[in-house]
């Protein structure tokens, strides 16, 4: 199966091609099965070969074809399959299966049904070559793709302002991010001469390398999944991208692109653990931007925007396992995060579905009689972000703080437990403002309605993975079956997993479960009881409040410091143009004309005129001639 | 009596510059045609009498009058075409006339 693993990102690929070139025209409705059959078809190759790397073959590598070769260096084309890879092509085709399916409810009234299914499987063929890569630069190759494709999505209703603007500024903070990534692939080059992952690697282990460049890699690395993974500084485009359809936002910027950050540090993990205080960087900025977005959510009425900010903080708390040393719970964070929050997401579609396009919160109330299904799907994803056992997310959540505690990270971990208690106010206060209470806009109520089962399918399915996910894979804690499966690329990267004794685990788990309860209970005794009520508080907090719904002023201070430089830059680049380089054009065309205007008038149109010329000529050549001769002859 | 090369040369020039001055003075198209004939002539005078004097073995110069009839040939041929094309379009002969190519 595992000779067959190119055939992941093939039938996307072909997908996409059928899509795009006869989808407008002859297929109409008819793509968005053709994809959805494509990623099926990709999901069932992808357990394929996940369980031929179960049964022993931990580390291939499926060469295609040679890209690059110049002299020593070579580049291929081949896919790297190992418990990582294949840990990731699962998540992300099944994921992606299931977002597919309920895309073709959700866009079916869409004018641009047909365009939305051919980027989302060029899409998901760029996020598998990410994935999948043996090196470096292949997998720049998809990283670059996911972006370009997430630009697309994000603006796909470009007819309207806000996307267009949103889609440009994913697309520029991702380009910012991009360049560390460059400065960092340029560096191991220059360090190692390869690009490929398995050598890096193994010279790494061979050869002693100075801390300097290995430093300057690993942040260069950090840099560029701070862009994709939406972490300080350059997360903010990350809440603007929910201007996209809800299906993008759930597989793109939820479940997909966004951990492929996360990805690349894990798969990088030799270099973060051999370059000393980089790996420290990795989790306190994880640490604080996870407490950072978290306080931001607590507070905004758009129920995606909620989603969207709850999303960078659990990418923070990824990052933060990763610094940790722990790229295990990291990656099982990933895969349980994966299915609540995508499910959360498109219940949140599913509910904008239902409303005829509603986003904000406060016209939303009691919804709950009206979309049994989604709530309750809703309701086991929010529990599993809360981290409430036995739901998928307890688990994961509970192994990252864990490994923060016994890696003595003590400060990590009280803001992870922070943070933790943060989450559960906003997704209960999410949920509570969505699905109880009395319906705040009656009209709006009366219209709502349950989503077709072609929507409501994909949520069962991802309510039983967020369910149930957590316990299969990661029971008993810190020695479930991802810490076994991975531990070969744990083990290779030189990471040395602390298991805690029985009572420590125990003591910890209690501790995040108090943590997650403390924040439902002030949250439900907000919203049920009044007490306090968040309209006080809200007053009472007057400042505090304000710099939270304002995101901390995060935007008005980028647009003010360096969108404003840029633009200033970009008009004197303009005059520059304008004036020096089509001046010079200009200048040089009008002196042209005005010579080939006084040449002019040497056409008279009279053949005796020109008759004269020759002859005039010829006497000249004969003059210059006979005195040439005479010179000679004078001699 | 042999006579000499620059009496040749000489006759070949006085024909060259007569042809030359038609060619600038006359405003008669065919004329002024007439007059390019008699230069060629001139020209062609002049390469047979030097043929005769220096190309002892082979005569080159007199192989080159050939071309130069054949050339003239041609030329009568164009230019009597473009004089009778220009006459069709305007019925004058008068080159001073046909100036519509002025720039």
């Amino acid at each position: 199966m595992i000779s067959l693993v190119w055939l992941i990102p093939a039938l996307p690929l072909a997908a996409f091609l059928v899509n795009g070139l006869f989808g407008r025209r002859w297929l109409g409705h008819l793509t968005g099965v053709i994809a959805s059959a494509a990623v099926g078809l990709s999901a069932l190759l992808a357990i394929g070969v996940f369980l031929d790397v179960l049964g022993g073959k931990t580390q291939t590598v499926v060469s295609l074809y040679r890209w690059i070769a110049v002299g020593d260096f070579s580049i291929n084309v081949s896919a790297l399959v190992d418990p990582l890879s294949s840990t990731m092509l699962l998540v992300v085709t099944v994921v992606s299966f299931l977002i597919f399916v309920y895309a073709n409810g959700y866009m079916a009234h869409d004018a641009g049904f047909y365009r939305f299914f051919t980027w989302l499987s060029l899409f998901v063929f760029a996020m598998l070559v990410l994935v999948m890569a043996d090196n470096y630069l292949l997998m720049f190759v998809g990283w670059e793709g996911v972006g370009l494709c997430s630009y697309l999505l994000i603006g796909f209703w470009f007819e309207r302002p806000e996307p267009y603007y949103a889609a440009k500024k994913a697309f520029v903070m991702n380009r910012i991010g991009d360049w560390g990534y460059t400065i960092g692939i340029i560096t191991i080059f220059l360090v190692f001469g390869s690009m490929n992952f398995l050598d890096v690697f193994t010279r790494l282990a061979t050869s002693s390398i100075a801390q300097g460049p290995l430093t300057l890699i690993c942040l260069a690395l950090f840099f560029g999944a701070t862009g994709k993974s939406a972490q300080l500084p350059l997360y903010s485009w990350l809440p603007d991208a929910m201007e996209g359809p809800t299906p993008v936002s759930a597989l793109i910027h939820a479940a997909t692109m966004v951990t492929s950050g996360v990805y690349l540090v894990a798969r990088s993990m030799p270099l973060f653990e051999a370059a000393g205080p980089s790996l420290q960087v990795v989790g306190i900025v994880g640490a604080i931007t996870a407490i950072f977005a978290a306080t931001i959510a607590l507070v905004q009425f758009d129920i995606k925007r909620v989603m969207a900010y709850s999303t960078v903080s659990q990418l923070g708390y990824m990052f933060l396992a990763l610094g940790v040393g722990a790229p295990a719970a990291a990656i099982f964070h990933l895969a349980t995060h994966a299915f609540f929050k995508a499910l959360l997401f498109l219940g949140s579609g599913s509910v904008i579905h239902g409303l005829g396009g509603e986003q904000d919160m406060r016209k939303m109330g009691g919804l709950r009689r009206k979309m049994p299904v989604t709530f309750w799907t809703m309701l086991i994803a929010g529990g599993a972000l809360a981290a409430l056992p036995p739901l998928a997310g307890f688990w994961s959540k509970d192994e990252i703080l864990g490994a923060a505690f016994t890696n003595g990270q003590l400060v990590l971990y009280a803001i992870g437990i922070v943070t933790a208690i943060l989450t559960a106010f906003y997704v209960t206060r999410a949920l509570w403002m969505t699905f109880y209470g009395e319906p705040r806009d009656h009209h709006l109520y009366d219209h709502a309605h349950e989503s077709p089962r072609v929507m409501t399918l994909p949520l069962i399915t991802l309510a039983a993975g967020s369910a149930v996910l957590g316990i299969v894979i990661g029971f008993p804690p810190e020695g479930g079956f991802i810490h076994r499966f991975l531990a070969p690329v744990v083990e290779a990267a030189g990471v040395a997993e602390r298991t805690p004794e029985l009572a420590t685990i125990v003591v910890l788990a209690f501790v995040s479960v108090l943590a997650g309860l403390i924040g439902i209970a002030v949250g439900l005794s907000m919203y049920v009881r009044h007490r306090p009520d968040p309209a006080a508080l809200t007053r009472a907090a007057g400042p505090v409040y304000r710099v939270l719904v304002n995101k901390y002023y995060v935007d008005e201070l980028y647009d003010h410091r360096f969108v404003e430089a840029a633009r200033a830059f970009a008009g004197v680049a303009w005059a520059f143009d304008i004036h020096i380089i089509d001046g010079l054009a200009n200048r040089l065309g009008w002196a042209l004309a005005m010579g080939g205007q006084g040449l002019r008038r040497a056409q008279t149109g009279i053949v005796g005129n020109y008759a004269l010329t020759i002859v005039a000529g010829l006497l000249l050549i004969l003059v210059a001639y006979g005195g040439y001769a005479a010179g000679i002859l004078g001699r | 009596m042999t006579v000499p090369l620059g009496a040749y040369v000489a006759v070949s020039a006085a024909l060259f510059f007569i042809g030359c001055a038609g060619v600038l003075v006359r405003r008669n198209a065919v004329v002024i045609l007439m007059c390019v004939e008699l230069m060629l002539n001139a020209a062609n005078l002049a390469l047979v009498a030097f043929s005769r004097k220096y190309g002892s073995i082979d005569e080159r110069g007199s192989v080159f009058v050939i071309f130069v009839f054949v050339i003239a040939a041609a030329e009568v041929a164009v230019g009597l075409g473009i004089i009778l094309s220009a006459y069709r379009n305007r019925p004058v002969v008068n080159v001073d006339e046909i100036h519509q190519m002025r720039g």
